[in-house]
């Protein structure tokens, strides 16, 4: 029904309700106008009847009201509050069917609009999950770039906060001069504490003044300057950094230079320790034959004028000058064997020799002549005979190989020879690598050019030829033929090698199935002048969770650190890459008891540092953090007790996971770690080692953060405090 | 009168042929064998020329330069350096010392008496 007709109809029941009751009453007052003058009934009567009528009025009037209340009132108000807590929630809900037909139409336009923002907010979900996907995806990728480079990169923002690294930099800049695994480098660290401020603040200024210029001369390369310095580690190398600038839109912690904003820097590292030792070897050996060669030569050269100037001198003055020629020569030959001996030793380095099993070496040169070629029908046979399983070799492999298939190859295409043979065997300090085929004798002059030419045929291009190789590999090679066996072979003999040890800066591969944490550009925002801790919300500090084993529970009494395990939490996250977990000499007996506590043996301390060294370490891994420990009273306490004889002062700000727990369960008898996990669905393993204890100390401290926000304990300042009253409360029972 | 030439290197052999070689030319010859020995023997001798090595025992050719111009009474005496370094950074502290002359090692003993003739003016 349309909405006019409806209302036509409804003041159409209106006015036929009013009529009704008029002409009833009028009705009524008729039959008692007639009463009055024919008698019969009374006048009591007819009020009754005048008090029914009005109350059955009132009663449809009644009904009428409420039904409309309900329909046009009611139903708005209740669907109000149903929008109300709809548009609240998420996901979708949409609104039942209401009151009249108006609000129906409605509720269904307001259903409609639900459906919408639903449709959107799923829409703008998924994008935000696809954009997640593609960041992390692209971070994966960065991280995997940046775990292969062969420099140590480090990012950090202005204020020098380490917000990404690299493993190879871990390894260049953590090792301290004792060569232990105090971590000075790590997230949200300060570069500081590896490189000089001074050097690194300098370099900056240079940074922005080249970008300064490059804004000024409108020269968007020059935008992004760099520079460069050498500076030396702790550990004695020399490092040489380039530094540029990482640009950054508007934000709280920038240095605007001109146009672009500069958010922080990118280090890339570089150990120019050995190249910087090879450059000053040869300057020195240059140096030492022009001017250790100058004084004999002088000599040599005078003695040899004077002897075709004055040939009328006596014999005797003539044996004088004979022999000064002949020992000055002698003394400059002894030099020049010195420096190419030197030298020599220089070249090898200089080339990129790598050392490589021999017989390794063999099966790959024996897999490359056999390759089958497009130009060629026939495929040239090889085999390997007396190979030395044991001999290394160091060359430039990629050459030598190349070498090799040249000179097979021509073998092949210029004298048909079917198969080769490759064999290596050592010969004193020497390898000897033949390769050798039957019949065919090439002469020598043939084989000379073999040699001598470039290489550029059997599908290689090289301006190389195979002297220039074999003499970068420091070795020699030449033709020869054996007639009784009627072989030909071409013999190359190569310094053998020491079998590589372990490389002094092998990369350490990451624990399987976890991708480290090197970086966090949250770090990015960090401001050092935001660093007033007390009042800084929990969740944006660094944390050292760390945790102690000792000898016993005295420290007073003479009882001893043995083992300290730490880790930290930046940005909310564990960072199970970055810990300390060092054993340390107590330099007294350990009592049977605690062995059974913590596992440590007495032999396993023997060697380890003693805590004058692993205190200094451990304070400089816990720097600019709050101390979170379980139960931290006890190890705090042995660690100040050794303030003074180790000189350093443990000043952190310290939450202790034993307090916090009650301050969160106060009504809970036991707050032991293990209780604490199990209440909090931290899983325990690796108890009662410091560092396992210490990672779930972490675990559980990051899942108390939320429980205490619940209580409106956000800062430190507030956990701290919430920690003291239940303290003192502890205390008083 | 002939001219008087102290000779102060260490190097006995080539100290031999710049010897035999002045000594043939006429000059009278003296030699020092390190750098306190030519000090002497230059202010009791009064050489016209020294000709002075640079690298030498107790006492360099650098500084015997310096103390010779130092002293007034040695002025017209002249000296040529010798030396086997032959940097241009040596030559110009050489010269800057004091020296009238310049020679590295090796030279040709041509040169050497040139040079030598030159400075005595003759």
């Amino acid at each position: 029904m349309k909405p006019n007709r409806r209302l036509l109809l409804a003041v159409a029941a209106a006015c036929l309700f009013v009529l009704a009751v008029v002409v009833a009453t009028a009705a009524l007052m008729l039959a008692s106008e007639a009463d009055a003058s024919g008698g019969g009934r009374t006048s009591e009567e007819r009020i009754v009847a005048l008090v029914v009528l009005a109350l059955a009025a009132c009663a449809v009037s009644c009904w009428v009201i409420y039904s409309l209340y309900g329909l046009y009132v009611s139903a708005p108000l209740r669907m109000a509050e149903e929008l109300a807590a709809t548009a609240a929630h998420r996901g979708l809900r949409l609104l039942g069917e209401y009151g009249a037909e108006e609000l129906r139409v409605l509720v269904q336009a307001a259903n409609q609009v639900l459906a919408v923002r639903d449709a959107l907010e799923v829409d703008v979900a998924e994008r935000i999950r696809q954009a997640r996907a593609s960041l992390e995806e692209e971070r994966s990728r960065l991280a995997a770039l940046m775990a292969d480079l062969s420099q140590s990169v480090v990012v950090c923002n202005l204020d020098g906060r380490v917000l990404l690294y690299n493993q190879r930099a871990r390894q260049e800049l953590s090792s301290g001069t004792d060569g232990g695994n105090a971590e000075l480098l790590g997230l949200g660290r300060s570069i500081y504490t590896v490189f000089d401020r001074a050097l690194i603040e300098h370099a900056l200024e240079r940074l922005q003044q080249a970008s300064r210029e490059g804004a000024e001369a409108a020269d968007s390369r020059r935008l992004l300057g760099s520079a460069q310095f050498v500076t030396a580690t702790r550990a004695g190398r020399l490092l040489r950094a380039h530094m540029s600038p990482v640009l950054g839109g508007e934000g709280p912690h920038h240095a605007r230079v001109g146009a672009v904003s500069i958010t922080g820097f990118v280090l890339v590292l570089e150990d120019v320790t050995s190249t910087n030792e090879r450059h000053a070897r040869r300057d020195a050996l240059i140096q030492s034959l022009i001017e250790g060669g100058r004084g004999p030569l002088g000599s040599i050269r005078a003695a040899g004028e004077m002897l075709s100037d004055f040939s009328d001198m006596p014999g005797q003055q003539r044996d004088r000058f004979l022999g000064v020629i002949r020992d000055e020569a002698r003394a400059l030959s002894a030099q020049f064997e010195n420096a190419a001996a030197a030298f020599s030793n220089d070249l090898r380095e200089r080339w990129l020799l790598e050392e490589i099993l021999g017989a390794e070496l063999v099966a790959v040169a024996a897999r490359r002549i056999g390759e089958r070629r497009a130009s060629e029908r026939r495929v040239l046979a090889v085999k390997s005979e007396n190979i030395d399983e044991d001999l290394w070799l160091r060359v430039d492999s990629f050459g030598l190989l190349q070498a090799l298939r040249y000179l097979a190859l021509r073998l092949q295409d210029e004298y048909e020879v079917r198969e080769v043979r490759l064999s290596l065997t050592r010969s004193g300090s020497l390898a000897q690598l033949d390769l050798s085929w039957l019949g065919t004798f090439m002469n020598n002059e043939t084989a000379m050019s073999w040699l001598q030419d470039p290489m550029t045929s059997g599908g290689e291009i090289s301006p190389l030829s195979v002297v220039d190789v074999i003499e970068r590999c420091n070795g020699d090679i030449w033709f020869q033929r054996e007639r009784v066996s009627h072989r030909a072979f071409f013999r190359t003999m190569l310094p053998a090698a020491e079998a590589p040890k372990d490389l002094p800066h092998a990369i350490m591969a990451a624990p399987e199935g976890e991708r480290p944490e090197f970086y966090d550009f949250d770090i990015f925002l960090w401001s050092a002048a935001s660093h007033e801790l007390d009042d800084r919300p929990l969740v944006e500090l660094s944390y050292t969770v760390f945790d102690t084993e000792t000898t016993g529970l005295l420290p007073s009494e003479g009882d001893e650190i043995i083992q300290i395990g730490a880790t930290r939490i930046v940005n909310r996250r564990l960072l199970r890459h970055e810990c300390l977990d060092q054993l340390v000499d107590p330099r007294r007996p350990l009592s049977p008891q605690s062995i059974a506590i913590h596992g440590i043996t007495p032999d396993l301390l023997v060697g380890q540092p003693p805590i004058e060294i692993v205190l200094p370490k451990f304070h400089a891994f816990c720097a600019d953090t709050v101390l979170v420990g379980h139960n931290a009273a006890f190890d705090m306490r042995f660690l100040q007790l050794k303030e003074e004889q180790t000189g350093v002062r443990f000043e952190q700000p310290v939450l202790d996971t034993f307090l916090l727990s009650a301050v969160i369960h106060p009504n809970q008898t036991s707050h032991r770690l293990e209780a604490i996990a199990e209440r909090l669905g931290v899983s325990v393993f690796g108890r009662h080692t410091a560092l396992g204890d210490a990672m779930v100390t972490g675990e559980v401290f990051l899942k108390m953060l939320p429980l205490l926000a619940e209580m409106g304990i956000t800062t430190l300042r507030q956990a701290r405090e919430a920690s003291q009253r239940t303290f003192h409360a502890r205390l008083k029972y | 009168m002939s001219k008087k030439i102290l000779i102060a290197d260490d190097e006995q052999n080539i100290v031999i042929s710049i010897e035999f070689l002045l000594r043939r030319e006429g000059f009278a010859v003296l030699v020092a064998g390190d750098g306190e020995e030519a000090l002497a023997k230059v202010r009791a001798e009064r050489p016209d020329l020294v000709l002075l090595d640079v690298m030498m025992p107790r006492m360099n050719g650098f500084d015997v330069c310096q103390a010779l111009r130092a002293d007034p009474d040695l002025s017209g005496t002249r000296i040529l350096m010798l030396t086997a370094k032959g940097r241009d950074t040596e030559v110009s502290k050489g010269l800057g010392l004091g020296a009238d002359g310049y020679m590295t090692k090796p030279f040709s003993t041509k040169e050497l008496l040139a040079e030598v003739r030159k400075l005595l003016g003759m």
